[in-house]
């Protein structure tokens, strides 16, 4: 189908690109437009501006930043899993972003379109929460910074608020025995997760001492599943423990998804399954 | 307000809807619909009769050539090419990002041409299969086309301009270095034929050769 008619302008700055969302409140940033242009074609969203921020510099770009990694949010899929300091430091996010889509998907779509969209099967916010990472922000009253443990608050919902854009994802330095790991099920023709699990820990010495285990795919919005870090954490890294944590995975107070690819119980067991494959894999085992 | 956030309003009538919209978005697995998905259909905002749009100059080079256009800001580039300019060859198989029959370079770089619109592209170099070839009726062919040729890399063939222009970016990235590795990178482009087998043999030909692409 074809979209509604609109008007289109190409903002060259992160401060024109929020003046025009603010004198336009029907309107609606572009990024990579993978996600907001079947949208659009489908006649299920219909702005009266684009707003198109995929050019503005300051917006892509990745670079070292205290020992993390700061990805502007125009970056796209491809820019990140092709950048050397982010495969080295967190091997999730080479995990997820080579999976998201295929090649032409991944050299258009965008980090921070991924993120602002929230779709329920995205890949980088579960890694994005399980590496405890930072969404920076900015809007009319400034910029300010979100914790992606607070951004994703449900189905296609986010912290955002009015008028505001994502500007950057900022990773934290990872410490010395820190581990990554993202493994998906996938729907093998958009091959968005119909579960996902993205795992970061820390294991000094044998004992894992810091672990978040996050999930996409499987409830409303990506989420942090604390009852597996909590079976996780001052535990040697043997295969017992991963069993066991694994096992703990999206039981509990959580809505799980169901469609014709999966029903509740089966996305549960996948939950489990895909936390133990990425657990052994975050621990060398 | 949450930019993001669905209408918490407990009406019954929009909590039905909302649940419709999201069973519908579950169920087509390639979950396209946006948040706002349920703001829009709430508020009728896609009801909304716009004030003013424009058409918008665009300034493209296609094949090398050099055009000056006025289009709507909502003509994908797939179909600029098609409808308005006559490059019949770049395919329309679902319109929607999942099956390749439409890609298309843009500076150097394979993309969708159905999730992208024209305008996003001023001043960039849009390649399509008709700017393959070498010009004139005895033109040589580019080599992936003799390559598709040699190897029977179609049956009906509407999916192989995509698929010769996929196959053209997974040389030039070094990703055709083994049938593995070749059928991973061109997994954005679908073959209802199923002419898989001879599309990677084409390519791993070209590898093999050495040619320029
Ligand atoms: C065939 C296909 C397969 C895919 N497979 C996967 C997959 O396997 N895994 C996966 O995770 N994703 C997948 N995707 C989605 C893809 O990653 C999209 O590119 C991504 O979800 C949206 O990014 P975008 O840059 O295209 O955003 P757009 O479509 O431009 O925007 C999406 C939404 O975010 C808003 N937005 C964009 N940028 C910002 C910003 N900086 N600040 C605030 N709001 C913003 C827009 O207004 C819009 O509402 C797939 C898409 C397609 C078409
Ligand atoms: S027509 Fe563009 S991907 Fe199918
Ligand atoms: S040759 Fe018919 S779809 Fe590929």
């Amino acid at each position: 189908m074809i979209p509604q008619k609109v008007d289109y302008k190409r903002a060259g700055s992160v401060a024109e690109a929020l003046s025009l969302l603010s004198a336009n409140p029907d309107a609606k940033i572009l990024a990579g437009g993978h996600s907001l242009i079947p949208a659009m074609k489908l006649r299920l969203n219909s702005p009266s501006l684009l707003i198109d921020i995929a050019r503005i510099s300051e917006l892509r770009f990745i670079h070292e930043q205290d020992g993390g990694v700061k990805i502007g949010a125009a970056s796209t899929h491809h820019d990140i899993v092709s950048n050397a300091t982010i495969r080295e430091l967190y091997p999730a996010m080479a995990e997820a972003g080579e999976l998201i889509g295929d090649t032409q998907v991944r050299n258009v779509g965008t980090i921070g379109g991924s993120i602002a969209h929230a779709d329920p099967s995205a890949d980088w916010p579960a890694v994005l929460l399980a590496l405890g990472a930072t969404i920076n922000v900015e809007g009319p009253a400034g910029a300010h910074d979100i914790p992606a443990s607070e951004f994703f608050t449900g189905f296609f919902s986010t912290a955002l608020e009015e008028g505001e854009i994502v500007t950057a994802i900022t990773l934290p330095a990872p410490s010395a025995a820190h581990q990554s790991a993202y493994k998906k099920f996938m729907q093998p023709a958009s091959r968005f997760a119909i579960v996902g699990c993205a795992v970061a820990i820390v294991a000094d010495g044998g004992t894992i001492t810091d672990a978040k285990v996050a999930f996409t795919g499987v409830s409303d919005a990506a989420f942090l599943d604390e009852a597996v870090a909590a079976a996780l954490i001052g535990q040697p890294a043997i295969p017992e423990t991963i069993e066991a944590a694994a096992n703990a995975a999206a039981e509990g107070d959580i809505h799980i998804n169901e469609d014709h690819f999966a029903s509740q119980a089966y996305r549960k067991h996948l939950a489990k399954v895909y936390a133990k494959r990425a657990l052994v894999e975050a621990c060398g085992l | 307000m949450q930019h993001n956030e669905p209408d918490r309003n407990n009406n019954a009538g929009q909590e039905a809807r909302r649940d419709f919209l999201k069973q519908s978005t579950l169920l087509t697995a390639l979950s396209l619909t946006p948040s706002v998905v349920v703001q829009a259909a709430e508020k009728h905002l896609d009801e909304k009769a716009a004030a003013y749009f424009e058409q918008v100059t665009l300034k493209l080079t296609i094949n090398g050539k050099p055009y000056t256009l006025s289009v709507e800001p909502r003509v994908t580039l797939l179909d600029l090419l098609r409808e308005r300019l006559n490059l019949t060859g770049t395919k329309k198989g679902c319109d929607y990002g999942q099956c390749g029959a439409c890609t298309v370079h843009i500076d150097g770089r394979r993309t969708l041409s159905c999730l992208t619109f024209a305008v996003m592209h001023e001043g960039q170099a849009v390649t399509t299969i008709e700017g393959l070839a070498e010009a004139g009726p005895q033109g040589k062919l580019h080599p992936v086309q003799e390559a598709f040729i040699r190897h029977d890399g179609f049956q009906c063939g509407y999916c192989t301009p995509g698929q010769i222009m996929s196959a053209i970016g997974c040389l030039r990235e070094d990703r055709a270095n083994s049938p593995d590795e070749i059928r991973e990178y061109m997994s954005g482009n679908i073959c209802r034929c199923g002419a898989y087998n001879n599309i990677v043999d084409a390519i791993a030909e070209v590898k093999k050769g050495g040619q320029k692409v």
